[in-house]
Protein backbone atom coordinates (compact mmCIF):
# COMPACT_ATOMS: atom_id res chain seq x y z
CA UNK A 1 0.00 0.00 0.00
CA UNK A 2 1.76 3.16 -1.04
CA UNK A 3 1.42 6.69 0.20
CA UNK A 4 -0.64 8.80 -2.57
CA UNK A 5 1.60 10.10 -5.43
CA UNK A 6 -0.41 13.45 -6.00
CA UNK A 7 1.04 14.91 -2.92
CA UNK A 8 4.90 15.80 -0.96
CA UNK A 9 5.08 14.91 2.90
CA UNK A 10 6.58 16.11 5.89
CA UNK A 11 8.95 13.07 7.94
CA UNK A 12 6.13 14.20 10.82
CA UNK A 13 3.73 12.34 8.81
CA UNK A 14 1.70 15.46 7.20
CA UNK A 15 0.84 15.61 3.62
CA UNK A 16 0.76 18.16 1.58
CA UNK A 17 -1.54 18.71 -2.08
CA UNK A 18 -0.52 21.52 -4.26
CA UNK A 19 -3.72 23.02 -6.53
CA UNK A 20 -3.12 26.06 -8.08
CA UNK A 21 -1.30 27.92 -5.25
CA UNK A 22 -3.77 26.45 -2.62
CA UNK A 23 -2.28 23.30 -0.33
CA UNK A 24 -3.93 20.99 1.06
CA UNK A 25 -3.07 19.51 4.36
CA UNK A 26 -3.59 15.92 5.87
CA UNK A 27 -1.93 13.45 7.93
CA UNK A 28 -1.07 10.21 6.42
CA UNK A 29 -2.53 6.65 7.38
CA UNK A 30 0.76 5.41 8.91
CA UNK A 31 0.07 8.35 11.41
CA UNK A 32 -3.43 7.85 11.77
CA UNK A 33 -2.71 4.04 13.00
CA UNK A 34 -0.40 5.25 15.23
CA UNK A 35 -2.44 7.48 17.09
CA UNK A 36 -5.09 5.39 16.63
CA UNK A 37 -8.98 6.59 17.62
CA UNK A 38 -8.51 10.34 17.37
CA UNK A 39 -10.58 12.22 19.96
CA UNK A 40 -10.00 16.02 18.98
CA UNK A 41 -8.02 18.14 16.16
CA UNK A 42 -7.13 21.43 17.40
CA UNK A 43 -7.05 23.43 14.05
CA UNK A 44 -6.41 27.35 13.46
CA UNK A 45 -9.02 30.10 12.39
CA UNK A 46 -9.34 31.07 8.65
CA UNK A 47 -7.56 33.99 8.21
CA UNK A 48 -4.48 32.80 10.22
CA UNK A 49 -1.22 33.20 9.13
CA UNK A 50 1.20 30.30 9.07
CA UNK A 51 4.79 29.68 8.60
CA UNK A 52 6.74 26.80 7.76
CA UNK A 53 8.10 24.41 9.80
CA UNK A 54 6.02 25.74 12.73
CA UNK A 55 3.56 23.98 14.41
CA UNK A 56 -0.28 24.91 13.57
CA UNK A 57 -2.29 22.57 15.82
CA UNK A 58 -2.65 19.52 17.46
CA UNK A 59 -4.13 15.80 16.86
CA UNK A 60 -5.47 14.42 20.19
CA UNK A 61 -6.40 10.37 20.89
CA UNK A 62 -6.42 8.74 24.02
CA UNK A 63 -3.35 7.77 23.23
CA UNK A 64 -1.38 10.91 22.63
CA UNK A 65 -1.38 14.41 21.47
CA UNK A 66 0.94 15.45 18.53
CA UNK A 67 1.91 18.79 16.68
CA UNK A 68 0.49 19.29 13.41
CA UNK A 69 3.40 21.00 10.71
CA UNK A 70 3.02 22.35 8.18
CA UNK A 71 5.71 22.54 5.33
CA UNK A 72 4.81 25.63 4.08
CA UNK A 73 4.03 29.08 5.13
CA UNK A 74 0.58 31.24 3.86
CA UNK A 75 -2.91 32.18 5.49
CA UNK A 76 -5.46 29.43 6.27
CA UNK A 77 -8.31 29.36 3.99
CA UNK A 78 -11.07 26.74 4.96
CA UNK A 79 -10.97 24.37 8.28
CA UNK A 80 -12.39 21.15 7.08
CA UNK A 81 -15.41 22.12 9.79
CA UNK A 82 -16.44 17.91 10.00
CA UNK A 83 -13.66 17.04 11.90
CA UNK A 84 -15.34 19.02 15.29
CA UNK A 85 -18.22 16.29 15.51
CA UNK A 86 -16.30 13.54 13.68
CA UNK A 87 -12.67 13.49 14.54
CA UNK A 88 -12.34 9.76 13.55
CA UNK A 89 -12.99 10.75 9.44
CA UNK A 90 -9.25 11.28 10.40
CA UNK A 91 -8.56 7.73 10.90
CA UNK A 92 -11.26 6.20 8.28
CA UNK A 93 -10.17 8.45 5.08
CA UNK A 94 -6.84 10.73 6.31
CA UNK A 95 -5.99 11.12 2.69
CA UNK A 96 -9.64 12.36 1.60
CA UNK A 97 -12.49 13.39 3.70
CA UNK A 98 -10.35 13.46 6.84
CA UNK A 99 -8.10 16.29 5.28
CA UNK A 100 -7.17 18.73 7.74
CA UNK A 101 -6.65 22.84 6.15
CA UNK A 102 -6.42 24.70 2.88
CA UNK A 103 -3.47 27.24 2.65
CA UNK A 104 -2.85 29.60 0.13
CA UNK A 105 0.83 29.34 0.10
CA UNK A 106 2.70 32.68 -0.49
CA UNK A 107 5.46 30.59 -2.32
CA UNK A 108 3.82 27.49 -3.98
CA UNK A 109 7.99 26.90 -4.61
CA UNK A 110 8.39 25.57 -1.11
CA UNK A 111 6.75 22.40 -1.77
CA UNK A 112 9.80 21.29 -3.50
CA UNK A 113 11.15 20.84 -0.05
CA UNK A 114 9.19 18.39 1.19
CA UNK A 115 9.27 14.53 0.53
CA UNK A 116 8.25 13.33 -2.59
CA UNK A 117 5.45 9.80 -1.70
CA UNK A 118 8.55 7.29 -2.06
CA UNK A 119 11.35 9.47 0.15
CA UNK A 120 8.43 9.92 2.64
CA UNK A 121 7.89 6.51 2.64
CA UNK A 122 11.72 5.15 2.91
CA UNK A 123 12.50 8.32 5.81
CA UNK A 124 9.82 6.61 7.62
CA UNK A 125 10.42 2.60 7.23
CA UNK A 126 7.39 2.31 5.64
CA UNK A 127 8.35 0.72 2.21
CA UNK B 1 17.21 -6.26 27.74
CA UNK B 2 13.59 -6.34 28.62
CA UNK B 3 11.86 -8.98 30.12
CA UNK B 4 9.08 -11.17 28.42
CA UNK B 5 6.46 -12.76 29.79
CA UNK B 6 5.21 -16.49 28.96
CA UNK B 7 2.70 -14.81 27.11
CA UNK B 8 4.55 -13.13 24.54
CA UNK B 9 4.92 -15.32 21.46
CA UNK B 10 0.48 -14.95 21.80
CA UNK B 11 1.19 -10.87 22.03
CA UNK B 12 2.76 -10.99 18.38
CA UNK B 13 1.36 -13.74 16.48
CA UNK B 14 -2.04 -11.84 17.64
CA UNK B 15 -0.59 -8.80 16.30
CA UNK B 16 -0.27 -6.86 18.94
CA UNK B 17 2.35 -3.18 19.43
CA UNK B 18 4.64 -3.78 22.15
CA UNK B 19 6.05 -1.44 23.76
CA UNK B 20 8.41 -1.02 26.97
CA UNK B 21 6.61 -0.66 30.25
CA UNK B 22 8.62 -1.35 33.73
CA UNK B 23 11.22 -3.08 32.17
CA UNK B 24 8.83 -5.57 30.47
CA UNK B 25 7.99 -6.10 26.89
CA UNK B 26 4.12 -5.38 26.81
CA UNK B 27 1.43 -5.30 24.52
CA UNK B 28 0.14 -1.82 24.12
CA UNK B 29 -3.19 -2.69 21.79
CA UNK B 30 -3.56 -5.17 19.44
CA UNK B 31 -6.54 -3.69 17.64
CA UNK B 32 -7.07 -0.44 18.60
CA UNK B 33 -7.25 1.07 22.72
CA UNK B 34 -10.66 2.33 21.47
CA UNK B 35 -12.68 -0.82 20.01
CA UNK B 36 -10.30 -2.89 23.03
CA UNK B 37 -11.99 -0.82 25.40
CA UNK B 38 -15.42 -1.01 23.56
CA UNK B 39 -15.37 -5.15 23.73
CA UNK B 40 -14.22 -4.97 27.27
CA UNK B 41 -17.74 -3.13 28.21
CA UNK B 42 -19.70 -4.94 26.13
CA UNK B 43 -18.76 -8.99 26.10
CA UNK B 44 -14.65 -9.29 27.60
CA UNK B 45 -11.19 -8.72 27.25
CA UNK B 46 -7.82 -10.71 28.13
CA UNK B 47 -5.19 -9.01 29.41
CA UNK B 48 -1.57 -9.69 29.99
CA UNK B 49 -0.99 -9.01 33.68
CA UNK B 50 2.16 -11.26 34.25
CA UNK B 51 4.76 -8.43 34.43
CA UNK B 52 3.08 -7.33 37.47
CA UNK B 53 4.58 -8.64 41.33
CA UNK B 54 3.90 -11.85 42.64
CA UNK B 55 4.74 -11.97 45.91
CA UNK B 56 4.33 -15.35 48.46
CA UNK B 57 4.76 -14.62 52.16
CA UNK B 58 5.10 -17.98 54.50
CA UNK B 59 6.20 -18.41 58.72
CA UNK B 60 4.81 -18.15 61.86
CA UNK B 61 4.73 -14.42 61.71
CA UNK B 62 3.74 -13.87 58.12
CA UNK B 63 0.30 -12.71 59.66
CA UNK B 64 2.16 -9.98 62.18
CA UNK B 65 4.63 -8.79 59.35
CA UNK B 66 1.98 -8.30 57.02
CA UNK B 67 0.00 -6.32 59.47
CA UNK B 68 3.26 -4.25 60.23
CA UNK B 69 3.55 -3.39 56.50
CA UNK B 70 -0.03 -2.51 55.02
CA UNK B 71 -2.60 -0.62 56.22
CA UNK B 72 -5.21 -2.73 56.14
CA UNK B 73 -5.97 -5.40 58.51
CA UNK B 74 -5.65 -8.53 57.83
CA UNK B 75 -5.99 -10.73 60.82
CA UNK B 76 -9.91 -10.84 60.62
CA UNK B 77 -9.33 -12.05 56.56
CA UNK B 78 -10.30 -15.79 55.67
CA UNK B 79 -8.71 -18.25 53.56
CA UNK B 80 -9.91 -17.77 50.41
CA UNK B 81 -10.19 -13.93 50.60
CA UNK B 82 -8.60 -11.08 48.80
CA UNK B 83 -8.20 -7.54 50.07
CA UNK B 84 -7.27 -3.67 48.67
CA UNK B 85 -4.29 -2.65 50.51
CA UNK B 86 -1.60 -0.08 50.95
CA UNK B 87 2.47 -0.34 51.34
CA UNK B 88 3.18 3.45 53.32
CA UNK B 89 5.97 4.73 53.95
CA UNK B 90 7.02 6.02 57.50
CA UNK B 91 5.40 9.98 56.19
CA UNK B 92 2.21 8.43 55.42
CA UNK B 93 3.13 8.48 51.39
CA UNK B 94 2.35 5.08 49.22
CA UNK B 95 4.63 3.06 48.95
CA UNK B 96 2.29 1.00 46.35
CA UNK B 97 -0.92 -0.33 46.12
CA UNK B 98 -1.58 -4.20 46.59
CA UNK B 99 -4.04 -7.21 46.31
CA UNK B 100 -3.26 -9.17 49.38
CA UNK B 101 -4.77 -12.68 49.97
CA UNK B 102 -5.04 -15.11 52.32
CA UNK B 103 -4.11 -18.84 51.68
CA UNK B 104 -4.05 -22.05 53.14
CA UNK B 105 -0.33 -22.01 54.62
CA UNK B 106 0.41 -18.26 52.91
CA UNK B 107 -0.42 -15.37 51.93
CA UNK B 108 0.16 -13.84 48.04
CA UNK B 109 0.88 -10.10 47.71
CA UNK B 110 0.03 -8.76 44.08
CA UNK B 111 1.87 -5.18 43.39
CA UNK B 112 2.87 -3.31 40.77
CA UNK B 113 5.49 -4.13 38.00
CA UNK B 114 6.81 -0.72 38.41
CA UNK B 115 7.11 -1.34 42.49
CA UNK B 116 8.29 -4.98 42.71
CA UNK B 117 12.05 -4.33 43.42
CA UNK B 118 11.54 -1.37 45.63
CA UNK B 119 8.67 -3.45 47.47
CA UNK B 120 11.24 -6.47 48.15
CA UNK B 121 13.84 -4.36 49.31
CA UNK B 122 11.78 -3.10 51.98
CA UNK B 123 9.96 -5.46 52.57
CA UNK B 124 13.12 -7.78 53.26
CA UNK B 125 14.32 -4.44 55.33
CA UNK B 126 11.96 -4.65 57.74
CA UNK B 127 11.85 -8.11 58.37
CA UNK B 128 15.00 -7.87 59.26
CA UNK B 129 15.26 -4.53 61.46
CA UNK B 130 12.05 -6.09 63.38
CA UNK B 131 13.57 -9.73 63.55
CA UNK B 132 10.27 -11.25 61.53
CA UNK B 133 10.02 -14.91 61.19
CA UNK B 134 8.92 -14.69 57.45
CA UNK B 135 10.14 -16.10 54.50
CA UNK B 136 9.46 -13.74 51.09
CA UNK B 137 9.48 -15.76 47.82
CA UNK B 138 9.13 -13.77 44.72
CA UNK B 139 7.24 -15.88 42.45
CA UNK B 140 6.62 -13.76 40.08
CA UNK B 141 9.13 -15.06 37.10
CA UNK B 142 7.66 -18.42 37.61
CA UNK B 143 4.07 -18.07 37.20
CA UNK B 144 1.81 -15.65 34.49
CA UNK B 145 -0.83 -13.48 35.75
CA UNK B 146 -4.24 -12.62 33.05
CA UNK B 147 -7.33 -10.70 33.64
CA UNK B 148 -10.42 -11.64 31.66
CA UNK B 149 -13.02 -9.02 32.11
CA UNK B 150 -16.38 -8.01 30.83
CA UNK B 151 -19.72 -8.64 31.54
CA UNK B 152 -20.20 -12.14 29.37
CA UNK B 153 -16.40 -13.63 30.99
CA UNK B 154 -18.01 -15.80 33.93
CA UNK B 155 -20.70 -17.75 31.13
CA UNK B 156 -18.19 -18.08 28.07
CA UNK B 157 -15.58 -19.50 30.90
CA UNK B 158 -18.07 -21.55 32.51
CA UNK B 159 -17.76 -23.93 29.04
CA UNK B 160 -14.04 -24.68 30.13
CA UNK B 161 -14.49 -23.84 34.25
CA UNK B 162 -16.79 -22.71 36.50
CA UNK B 163 -16.18 -19.59 38.53
CA UNK B 164 -19.47 -18.19 39.14
CA UNK B 165 -19.88 -19.19 42.47
CA UNK B 166 -16.77 -17.61 43.60
CA UNK B 167 -17.63 -14.14 45.00
CA UNK B 168 -16.32 -10.81 44.61
CA UNK B 169 -12.80 -10.47 46.11
CA UNK B 170 -12.26 -14.07 47.02
CA UNK B 171 -10.53 -16.59 44.81
CA UNK B 172 -10.06 -20.35 44.14
CA UNK B 173 -8.17 -23.11 42.87
CA UNK B 174 -9.01 -24.91 40.46
CA UNK B 175 -8.18 -27.61 38.14
CA UNK B 176 -7.83 -27.43 33.68
CA UNK B 177 -5.90 -30.08 32.24
CA UNK B 178 -3.78 -31.24 34.59
CA UNK B 179 -2.75 -27.41 35.55
CA UNK B 180 -3.47 -26.02 38.77
CA UNK B 181 -4.97 -22.32 38.11
CA UNK B 182 -6.13 -19.53 41.24
CA UNK B 183 -8.91 -17.49 39.67
CA UNK B 184 -9.70 -14.60 41.38
CA UNK B 185 -12.85 -12.55 41.34
CA UNK B 186 -11.56 -9.21 41.28
CA UNK B 187 -10.61 -7.16 38.62
CA UNK B 188 -9.22 -3.82 37.02
CA UNK B 189 -11.75 -2.47 34.24
CA UNK B 190 -15.18 -2.62 36.99
CA UNK B 191 -16.64 -4.99 35.07
CA UNK B 192 -17.05 -8.47 36.41
CA UNK B 193 -14.66 -10.65 36.03
CA UNK B 194 -11.36 -13.16 37.01
CA UNK B 195 -8.00 -12.48 37.19
CA UNK B 196 -5.90 -15.88 37.00
CA UNK B 197 -2.68 -16.71 38.61
CA UNK B 198 -1.03 -19.46 36.85
CA UNK B 199 2.90 -21.21 36.31
CA UNK B 200 4.30 -19.99 33.47
CA UNK B 201 4.96 -23.16 31.80
CA UNK B 202 0.70 -23.42 31.08
CA UNK B 203 0.04 -19.54 30.20
CA UNK B 204 -0.17 -20.00 26.48
CA UNK B 205 -2.26 -23.19 26.54
CA UNK B 206 -4.24 -22.07 29.14
CA UNK B 207 -5.43 -18.94 27.84
CA UNK B 208 -5.99 -20.49 24.50
CA UNK B 209 -8.49 -22.75 26.80
CA UNK B 210 -9.84 -20.18 28.75
CA UNK B 211 -10.00 -17.56 25.76
CA UNK B 212 -10.95 -19.48 23.25
CA UNK B 213 -10.97 -18.01 19.42
CA UNK B 214 -9.29 -14.57 20.46
CA UNK B 215 -8.54 -14.01 17.15
CA UNK B 216 -12.10 -14.17 15.50
CA UNK B 217 -13.71 -11.17 15.06
CA UNK B 218 -16.99 -12.24 17.00
CA UNK B 219 -15.27 -14.03 19.82
CA UNK B 220 -16.72 -13.60 23.32
CA UNK B 221 -13.12 -12.80 24.40
CA UNK B 222 -10.57 -11.01 22.84
CA UNK B 223 -7.16 -9.68 23.58
CA UNK B 224 -6.63 -6.50 25.08
CA UNK B 225 -3.42 -4.45 25.80
CA UNK B 226 -2.07 -1.70 28.50
CA UNK B 227 -4.09 1.01 26.74
CA UNK B 228 -7.51 0.16 27.07
CA UNK B 229 -6.64 -1.22 30.63
CA UNK B 230 -5.76 2.07 31.35
CA UNK B 231 -8.70 3.95 29.88
CA UNK B 232 -11.07 0.85 31.62
CA UNK B 233 -10.03 1.31 35.16
CA UNK B 234 -9.86 5.09 34.22
CA UNK B 235 -13.88 5.17 33.63
CA UNK B 236 -14.05 2.99 36.76
CA UNK B 237 -12.60 5.75 39.07
CA UNK B 238 -9.80 3.30 40.08
CA UNK B 239 -6.68 4.67 40.94
CA UNK B 240 -3.17 3.78 39.03
CA UNK B 241 0.65 4.00 40.84
CA UNK B 242 2.67 6.78 39.63
CA UNK B 243 -0.34 9.06 38.61
CA UNK B 244 -3.26 9.25 41.73
CA UNK B 245 -0.40 7.47 44.41
CA UNK B 246 3.23 8.03 44.96
CA UNK B 247 5.24 8.59 47.80
CA UNK B 248 4.25 11.78 48.27
CA UNK B 249 0.46 11.07 48.51
CA UNK B 250 -1.05 9.31 51.32
CA UNK B 251 -3.96 7.47 51.02
CA UNK B 252 -6.67 9.41 52.70
CA UNK B 253 -6.15 12.73 50.57
CA UNK B 254 -6.38 9.44 47.52
CA UNK B 255 -9.55 9.04 48.78
CA UNK B 256 -8.84 5.42 50.20
CA UNK B 257 -9.49 5.55 53.88
CA UNK B 258 -11.64 2.70 53.59
CA UNK B 259 -8.58 0.45 53.19
CA UNK B 260 -6.42 2.22 56.31
CA UNK B 261 -7.30 1.05 59.97
CA UNK B 262 -6.15 3.55 62.01
CA UNK B 263 -6.63 1.32 64.84
CA UNK B 264 -3.88 -0.99 64.16
CA UNK B 265 -0.37 -0.25 64.21
CA UNK B 266 1.65 -0.19 61.03
CA UNK B 267 4.47 1.49 59.45
CA UNK B 268 2.88 5.21 58.55
CA UNK B 269 -0.10 4.88 60.90
CA UNK B 270 0.76 7.46 62.97
CA UNK B 271 1.73 10.28 59.68
CA UNK B 272 -2.14 9.11 58.88
CA UNK B 273 -3.62 9.30 62.52
CA UNK B 274 -2.45 13.08 62.31
CA UNK B 275 -3.86 13.51 58.60
CA UNK B 276 -7.06 12.16 59.36
CA UNK B 277 -7.16 14.46 62.79
CA UNK B 278 -5.98 17.61 60.63
CA UNK B 279 -8.36 16.74 57.36
CA UNK B 280 -6.72 16.06 54.18
CA UNK B 281 -5.25 19.66 51.83
CA UNK B 282 -6.18 17.84 48.94
CA UNK B 283 -8.64 15.86 47.81
CA UNK B 284 -8.76 13.02 44.55
CA UNK B 285 -11.73 14.55 42.27
CA UNK B 286 -13.29 13.22 39.29
CA UNK B 287 -14.18 16.17 36.32
CA UNK B 288 -16.14 15.47 33.76
CA UNK B 289 -14.10 18.41 30.77
CA UNK B 290 -16.44 20.43 28.36
CA UNK B 291 -15.30 19.55 24.41
CA UNK B 292 -13.15 16.79 24.00
CA UNK B 293 -10.02 17.75 24.44
CA UNK B 294 -7.90 15.94 27.01
CA UNK B 295 -6.41 17.18 30.25
CA UNK B 296 -3.26 15.12 31.04
CA UNK B 297 -1.75 14.62 34.16
CA UNK B 298 0.27 17.52 35.55
CA UNK B 299 -2.59 19.87 33.66
CA UNK B 300 -3.46 22.56 36.35
CA UNK B 301 -6.56 22.94 37.94
CA UNK B 302 -7.92 27.21 38.31
CA UNK B 303 -10.86 28.38 40.56
CA UNK B 304 -11.07 31.95 39.03
CA UNK B 305 -7.48 33.29 38.80
CA UNK B 306 -5.94 30.29 41.62
CA UNK B 307 -4.20 27.39 40.35
CA UNK B 308 -6.03 25.04 43.18
CA UNK B 309 -4.67 21.45 41.67
CA UNK B 310 -3.45 19.41 38.99
CA UNK B 311 -5.00 16.12 37.16
CA UNK B 312 -3.20 12.82 37.45
CA UNK B 313 -4.86 11.07 34.71
CA UNK B 314 -7.39 12.42 31.88
CA UNK B 315 -8.34 10.40 28.98
CA UNK B 316 -11.70 11.03 26.19
CA UNK B 317 -13.82 8.23 27.56
CA UNK B 318 -15.17 6.09 25.08
CA UNK B 319 -18.19 4.91 27.22
CA UNK B 320 -19.35 8.31 28.35
CA UNK B 321 -17.91 9.70 25.08
CA UNK B 322 -16.77 12.97 27.62
CA UNK B 323 -13.31 14.23 28.42
CA UNK B 324 -12.74 13.00 32.03
CA UNK B 325 -9.72 13.37 34.24
CA UNK B 326 -8.84 12.72 38.00
CA UNK B 327 -7.03 15.27 39.60
CA UNK B 328 -6.07 16.23 43.41
CA UNK B 329 -7.93 19.42 44.45
CA UNK B 330 -7.34 21.74 47.31
CA UNK B 331 -10.04 20.53 49.96
CA UNK B 332 -12.38 23.51 49.59
CA UNK B 333 -12.79 23.37 45.81
CA UNK B 334 -13.29 19.71 45.90
CA UNK B 335 -16.95 19.47 46.26
CA UNK B 336 -19.56 17.50 43.58
CA UNK B 337 -20.58 20.08 41.30
CA UNK B 338 -17.51 22.55 41.94
CA UNK B 339 -17.06 24.80 38.24
CA UNK B 340 -13.33 24.70 38.11
CA UNK B 341 -11.32 25.13 34.53
CA UNK B 342 -8.20 22.95 33.22
CA UNK B 343 -5.07 24.95 31.69
CA UNK B 344 -4.87 22.56 28.50
CA UNK B 345 -1.93 24.80 26.49
CA UNK B 346 -3.10 27.95 27.34
CA UNK B 347 -6.33 27.48 26.92
CA UNK B 348 -9.33 27.54 30.00
CA UNK B 349 -11.70 24.70 29.60
CA UNK B 350 -14.51 23.79 32.15
CA UNK B 351 -13.96 21.03 34.17
CA UNK B 352 -16.64 20.29 37.03
CA UNK B 353 -16.33 17.97 39.90
CA UNK B 354 -18.14 14.47 39.68
CA UNK B 355 -18.70 11.93 42.05
CA UNK B 356 -16.51 9.18 41.34
CA UNK B 357 -16.71 6.32 39.49
CA UNK B 358 -17.30 7.84 35.83
CA UNK B 359 -18.50 4.67 35.27
CA UNK B 360 -20.55 1.71 37.25
CA UNK B 361 -21.51 -1.35 35.37
CA UNK B 362 -25.23 -1.46 35.06
CA UNK B 363 -26.71 -4.10 37.66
Amino acid sequence: MSVPDDRRYLETHEWHRLDGDTVTIGITQFAADELTDITFVDLPRVGAALAANRAFGEIESVKATSDLVSGVSGTVVAVNEALADNPALVNKDPFGEGWLIKVKATNPAEMEKLLTARQYEKQTGQE
Amino acid sequence: MLKRTPLYDFHVAAGAKMVEFAGWEMPLLYRGIVPEHQQTRASGSIFDVSHMGRLRFSGHAAEAFLNHVLTRNVSDQQVGQSRYSLVCNAGGGVLDDVIVSRDQESWLVVCNAANRDKLLSHFHAVARAGRFGVQIEDQTESTAMVAIQGPRVIERLAEVVDVSHIPRYHFQRMSIMFFSLTFFRSGYTGEDGVEVILSARAAAMAVRALGGSTDRHDATIMPAGLGARDTLRLEAGMPLYGHELSESIDPLSAGLGWAVDLNKDFIGAEALRQIARDGPARRLVGLELEGRRIARQDTPIHTGDAVVGAVTSGTFSPTLQKSIAMAYVDAPHAAEGAALAADIKGALVGARVVKLPFYRRPK
